[in-house]
């Protein structure tokens, strides 16, 4: 019988004392753990990375201009195509030029519109949804009214004639364009985020303890009203990279010295039953870019919120 | 009470205002949520605040944390005025008077561990713990709560309905403080969790000699806890007194509706007790009935009622356990009462 005490009494101390020590971990480092593990993430991360590898440095992926056309090697003439990585990897174009090559520095213009502007929108569509939500009142008022006469600009017809406005249109025209008519959305979900975030009673707490506005805004309420902004922006951001194509394609976006996937796109479309292949590789380079972002958002957005663990 | 009460509060009014009009707005009445309450706490006293859903008390709460702004009248915290205080001076209040809220699934930020949760008073105010000592301080009040330690990294929506609880105590026990507003702090928990979480407050107040204000709307643990008991009707205390004096010496007839619905765990006496129930609803504290506003559902209103406010005052004619502060011109201990 002591015997069995004894044993009761080991297992008793066996069970209470913890495992291990838990480490002090903050919520980013948490959310790196968890998304370490998840493929979808590390699936869209390495093709994110690879995309943004191409855009910084494409002379690594081939090196054939992308602008020298070769009509000998028009799609018609029936040059031969398919050696990996090599510049008649894709085929080529009307113009003789390499689709592999154009859809490598295509891909520049794509990122570089489609980060910049969802990083510019929301940031400031943010931060004006974020004090518009938070101050309520005449701030509000006035802000939501901009935000409303943004809203009804068309974004198509806006963006038309915020980009005939420009001489020589680059990427930072298109940026600039996509930006002033593309906030709205953001200050409008963080606004409406924010306005059930601030009710919160760990917002009255944190004002009872003397927080200063600061901390409420940015320890209390942006963390918590942040993740449908996150959504908006992940699905946004493959929007944008979209429309930036179909400015492009409309012929009011990028020109054609320089190159994109919806110029390539544009001029495919022509020939699409005869050289389906034009058309098919910078579609779905698009697509695919748009896809990866959309997914790293998703991942991201679960590895950010504690209760989906 | 001989010493000065640590919290004194002199006929305290919140109104909100009700507007009309997209431009220009015109104020066309005000929601009397709190409507000229006065009361005292004294050192190391616990104050129930009873009354059903709407009756202010919680606005009540609001106003003495100074989360709202009351519209007129005083709160005096050791004989200063705190309800006008902002800035600096209103911050260096805030140390002293806590708050304990209803609802701990939404009281935490579930997005801050446990750690960062009770450690954000002292970065709020750092001169209460210096930097290197703050780790410490959070566990002990973790011990000090009944939680254990090691939890420290944690977050909220691991734990369940009474230890977060149990971080929201320890939280609003951080800094030191005097005062802990308890705003119906076991409502939302289990009737086996609400015991606990009562005993944890009753051994807090010996602990640290704190003073609470209990809002509640269960009569028993208001008893329980409380050495004083006030009782709110559309944003008027109607009656206040010892727990004693209330439970047993009601003599307001909102309290003794009040306290005829407590629930009696004796059959016998369930068949045999009278219990008072009251007609119609709680009017809209938008527009109180004129006079006493408890008269539209009382049985002893008379014309005096509609016309005469009764105040809140130990009526001449009674004496003993009877004669407490009663909003009534015709207090009376009704003796069927059984609880």
């Amino acid at each position: 019988m002591p015997d069995l005490i004894e044993k009761k009494k080991t297992e008793a101390v066996a069970v209470s004392a913890p495992e291990k020590p838990e480490k002090a971990r903050s919520l980013g480092s948490d959310a790196w753990q968890e998304l370490r593990r998840n493929p979808v993430f590390l699936l869209s991360a390495a093709l994110i990375l690879l995309l943004i590898v191409i855009t910084i440095a494409p002379g690594l992926f081939t090196s054939v201009d992308p602008r020298a056309g070769d009509l000998r090697n028009h799609y018609l003439s029936k040059p031969s195509y398919g050696h990996l990585f090599q510049d008649d990897w894709f085929g080529y174009d009307g113009q003789g030029r390499s689709i592999y090559a154009r859809v490598i520095y295509g891909a520049r213009a794509s990122i570089i519109v489609g980060t910049c502007v969802t990083a510019a929108v929301t940031v400031f569509g943010g931060l004006l949804g974020m004090l518009a939500g938070y101050f309520g009142g005449w701030v509000d008022t006035l802000l939501s009214r901009i935000t409303d006469i943004f809203f009804g600009i068309p974004l198509l017809l806006g963006a038309l004639v915020v980009l005939n406005a420009f001489t020589a249109r680059t990427v930072w025209s298109v940026v600039f364009a996509l930006v002033a008519l593309g906030w709205t959305q953001m200050a409008r979900v963080m606004r409406g985020s924010v306005i059930t975030v601030k009710q919160a009673d760990y917002v009255t707490a944190a004002r009872a303890l003397g927080a200063g506005t600061p901390r409420i805004l940015f320890k209390h309420i942006l963390p918590n009203a942040v993740a449908p902004v996150i959504v908006v922006a992940t699905i946004a951001l493959g929007g944008y990279i979209a429309t930036e194509a179909t400015l492009s394609f409309l012929g009011i976006g990028l020109q054609d010295p320089t190159i994109s996937w919806g110029i390539d796109i544009n001029s495919a479309q022509n020939v699409i039953r005869t050289a389906p292949h034009v058309l098919f590789f910078p579609a779905g380079m698009l697509s695919l870019t748009v896809l990866a972002f959309i997914m790293l958002g998703d991942a991201v957005r679960d590895a950010l919120d504690p209760k989906l663990r | 009470m001989a010493e000065q009460p640590i919290l004194e509060v002199k006929d305290l009014v919140k109104h909100y205002p009700l507007s009309q009009g997209v431009l220009f707005r015109k104020q066309t009445g005000a929601v009397k949520a709190v409507d000229g309450v006065s009361f005292a706490l004294g050192k190391g006293e616990t104050l129930g605040i009873v009354g059903e859903s709407g009756c202010g008390k919680s606005t009540l709460a609001k106003v003495l944390m100074n989360l709202e702004r009351a519209t007129s009248g005083q709160v005096l915290y050791k004989g200063e005025d705190i309800s006008r205080l902002s800035g600096a001076a209103l911050k260096a209040v805030r140390r002293n008077i806590q708050m304990v809220f209803q609802d701990p699934y939404t009281s935490l930020n579930p997005r801050m561990t446990v750690g960062d949760i009770i450690g954000e008073p002292y970065e709020i105010h750092p001169e209460v713990a210096p930097k290197g000592e703050r780790r410490r301080a959070v566990q002990d009040l973790l011990d000090v709560v009944g939680l254990n330690p090691e939890y420290i990294n944690r977050y909220p929506h691991q734990f369940s309905g009474g230890q977060r609880q149990r971080i929201g105590i320890a939280r609003g026990l951080a800094l030191k403080p005097e005062i802990i507003i308890c705003d119906e702090p076991v409502s939302a928990l289990d009737v086996s969790v609400q015991a606990q979480v009562i005993n944890l407050l009753d051994q807090l107040q010996k602990d640290f000699e704190l003073s609470y204000m209990f809002i509640a709307h269960d009569l028993s643990i208001v008893r329980h806890i409380s050495d004083r008991v006030g009782v709110m009707y559309l944003g008027k205390m109607v009656e206040i007194g010892s727990d004693l004096e209330i439970y047993d010496h009601a003599t307001h007839p909102y309290t003794q509706a009040l306290l005829s619905a407590v629930p009696v765990p004796d059959p016998t006496a369930r068949e045999t007790r009278d219990r008072i129930v009251l007609s119609g609803d709680i009017p809209s504290p938008a527009n109180p009935p004129s006079g006493c506003r408890f008269r539209t559902r009382c049985w002893k209103a008379e014309d005096r009622c509609s016309t005469e406010v009764p105040l809140l005052a130990v009526p001449s004619l009674l004496s003993g356990p009877a004669a407490h502060a009663s909003a009534c011109h015709f207090a009376e201990v009704r003796q069927t009462v059984t609880t």
